[in-house]
């Protein structure tokens, strides 16, 4: 059962957490919201729900100056280069059960969401208050991180404050700092729809998924917890990436590269530019850009399938026709 | 100016241009060589004729003039458009393990246009021999470059169902040398040192290797693939310095009773520093490689690349920059695939209101990008993906 704003209101006030609460018109960017909320003080917060390439899903909540790269993110978390996304729309409703526009670190308090990773702003220490939406985004409540720390800890979490604008180096024998947070447990999600739909904005600032689309899925395929090496030179992998052995990782791969493109025609104003004839126009473009590197991968599918194959075959013919 | 000044002019503007040495004292004079070698423009008719016969557009390499010469490219079109199917031909000379954009130019063109547009097959020969002999390499370490480079042929995306790749050391033999053997009967001593330049001095190896490079250009070479096919034509899409051995072969196919091949053939991807040459792979500044690093494409083409800019932005604000020696111009034609957008930035920076600093920038993202996919595929060829390529085997879709 998901919770509802006035659910979470009422546990709040129930573990005894001090907030004010502010309502104001739907907001689905910090900028609107700094319209209504913006004066009194505090610091606005950011949201942002994302996802990596093995299903596993973060919240990052910072303050709204912080700069958030998630390439460099996703090297701290151990995931290479271009391992985090933006997660799709319908896994916001799916998991952490609010719609576009209202993550928070709240949304944790539902069971979907309870292998969701938590980042905070080492920033938010700082402030006396800071404001996050409480399920909902026609209402903004504003509390000291104490409160949000007693309120955390009340559902098993153990709040953890980052520093987001860290850049450090990662590498050979550098580990990534933050690999402590990716979850192990896997989130199991249903059939997801076309995710080129999926063009989220929590917390509205202009934070890009990678525009750079070129996931170096150089590793085996084993799962295992690894400090992903993105630059191998020659990466003579023993066995083949999984996107390219796997339908279902292959189609991930594919539908992750042109949703990447797809937020990065989306982006900056087109929409206004545009209007109706976005839709076509986006629909065109995507075709052309993509359609070289989708090809590409397709054929390494191809290549890897028949080489299995064949292979496949030789053996089974020596076993068969034992040499006389 | 008087006859001897003349003859002396002449000899300083000479070009040396062999399968083992490209080298000019000015910039690589194409038509001069087209001459010399005697094949023929590919010109605009041609191409749109090959867009009306595949239905689809040009491949970039052919608008803008990067394959610009051919030799009975007429011939293959008129069969093909009466239903007779052709298969390609082309190679390299596995000397390095490392790669650069140069030596993909070809296999890019072969595969992302001729196979697709026309669907026929692809034969792909390593001669590891001919490096062995000339580069003075043992046969083990030839052969490992071989399949070295080979990884970073099926990674520009070649289709295994109907592409055979192979070896000379692994594939000499059969068939295949029973045409070798045809071949060097019909090509005397003479004529091979007339058109190699070979002395007496030079081993008989490398005398008794131009039939190995001629005779993937029969059907009959690969009895596995074209058995019953004897008549089927072949298509070499080649670097022109390649020219000297398929002429040899045309000369000799009719005598043997084969159709000459056909062939298309492509300029010189200049070297980062300028057109003087082509890129050489003993030379890591001169090119960007197919390992590079984003940060190494941006830096080599910010440092080495040839810039055609005035020295001063003021002066060049006014003057504007000289397309015809600007390399970052030269590889944004081979590589930036929107023509409108090539001619805009052509016409700015002609003009002066663009900086080099802005192309050098475009060049660095469209290399990166091409490079960048270019890995993600070769990380995922793996040694039995190769093995799979060269195994000597049937391919009954070829033609699908």
């Amino acid at each position: 059962m998901a919770y509802s704003k006035d659910q979470l209101l009422a546990r709040l006030k129930d573990l005894q957490i001090e907030f004010s609460q502010y309502e104001h018109p739907a907001v689905m960017t910090v900028e609107a919201q700094a319209k209504y909320v913006g004066n009194i003080g505090g610091g606005l917060s950011k949201n942002l729900f994302l996802k990596d390439k093995k299903h596993r899903f973060y919240i990052v909540s910072a303050l709204a100056d912080t700069k958030v790269d998630m390439k460099v993110l996703s090297q701290r978390l151990g995931l290479g280069k271009g391992g985090l996304r933006m997660a799709p729309e319908e896994t916001m409703l799916e998991i952490l059960k609010v719609p576009l526009g209202s993550v928070t670190p709240f949304a944790l308090v539902n069971e979907s969401a309870r292998d969701v990773a938590l980042l905070l702003d080492k920033g938010f220490k700082a402030q006396e208050r800071c404001f996050f939406h409480p399920l909902s985004n026609d209402m903004s409540i504003s509390l000291n991180t104490n409160d949000l720390d007693k309120f955390l800890k009340s559902i098993g979490r153990d709040p953890a404050y980052v520093d987001l604008e860290a850049n450090p180096a990662v590498g050979k024998d550098q580990p990534p700092d933050l690999a402590a947070f990716v979850p192990s447990g896997s989130t199991v999600l249903p059939d997801l729809p076309d995710p080129a739909s999926a063009v989220q904005s929590a917390g509205g600032s202009h934070v890009n998924a990678n525009n750079n689309c070129k996931a170096a899925t150089e590793k085996a395929i084993k799962p295992a917890k690894d400090v992903q090496n993105v630059k191998d030179k020659s990466a003579k992998a023993v066995n083949p990436s999984s996107s390219f052995t796997d339908a279902e990782k292959f189609v991930e791969e594919i539908l992750d590269r042109i949703s990447a493109k797809l937020l990065s025609e989306t982006k900056e104003g087109n929409i206004a530019q545009q209007g109706q004839e976005l839709g076509n126009e986006i629909a065109n473009r995507l075709r052309k850009c993509c359609y070289p590197e989708l090809k590409n991968l397709a054929t390494i599918f191809k290549n890897t399938a028949y080489t299995q194959g064949f292979h496949a075959g030789k053996a089974s013919s020596l076993t068969q026709c034992p040499r006389t | 100016m008087d006859k001897n000044e003349e003859k002396q002019r002449e000899e300083e503007r000479e070009q040396v241009v062999s399968p083992w040495e490209v080298s000019s004292s000015g910039k690589i004079d194409y038509d001069k060589l087209i001459d010399k070698f005697g094949c023929q423009r590919l010109d605009q008719s041609l191409v749109d004729r090959v867009q009306r016969l595949t239905g689809r557009p040009p491949h970039v390499f052919l608008r803008r003039g990067v394959f610009f010469a051919h030799r009975d490219l007429n011939d293959i079109l008129d069969a093909y458009e009466k239903g007779e199917k052709f298969y390609l031909y082309t190679g390299r000379g596995p000397s390095s393990e490392a790669l650069h954009l140069g030596h993909l130019v070809p296999f890019m063109f072969t595969n992302r246009y001729l196979q697709d547009a026309f669907k026929v097959p692809l034969v792909i020969q390593l001669t590891d021999d001919e490096k062995c002999m000339w580069k003075n390499l043992s046969v083990e370490e030839s052969q490992r470059l071989a399949r070295e480079n080979a990884k970073d042929i099926i990674a520009c995306g070649f289709d295994v169902t109907k592409t055979f790749i192979f070896s000379d050391f692994d594939y000499v033999g059969g068939a295949f040398y029973k045409n070798m053997v045809k071949v060097a009967k019909c090509v005397t001593y003479n004529k091979v040192v007339g058109i190699f330049g070979f002395t007496g001095e030079d081993h008989i190896g490398k005398v008794s290797f131009p039939p190995v490079q001629a005779v993937p250009s029969f059907p009959s070479s690969f009895p596995h693939l074209f058995s019953g096919k004897d008549h089927l034509r072949c298509l070499i899409p080649c670097a022109i310095d390649q020219d000297p051995y398929f002429r040899m072969t045309r000369d000799v196919a009719p005598r043997i009773g084969y159709h000459k091949p056909a062939l298309i053939e492509s300029s010189f991807f200049p070297a980062l520093q300028g057109e003087t040459g082509k890129m050489s792979a003993s030379d890591p500044n001169s090119a960007i490689y197919v390992t590079d690093s984003a940060k190494a494409i941006k830096n080599k083409i910010n440092k080495y690349a040839f810039s055609g800019g005035q020295e001063s932005v003021e002066l060049h604000r006014k003057l504007g920059a000289n397309l015809e020696v600007d390399i970052p111009v030269k590889y944004l034609s081979f590589f930036l695939e929107d023509d409108a957008e090539l001619e805009h930035i052509k016409k700015e920076y002609g003009a002066g209101g663009m900086l080099t600093g802005e192309v050098k920038q475009r060049l660095a993202k469209v290399l990166t990008e091409l490079v960048e996919r270019h890995q993600v595929a070769r990380a995922a060829v793996t040694d039995e993906m190769v093995d799979a390529f060269m195994a000597v085997r049937p391919l009954p879709n070829m033609f699908d």
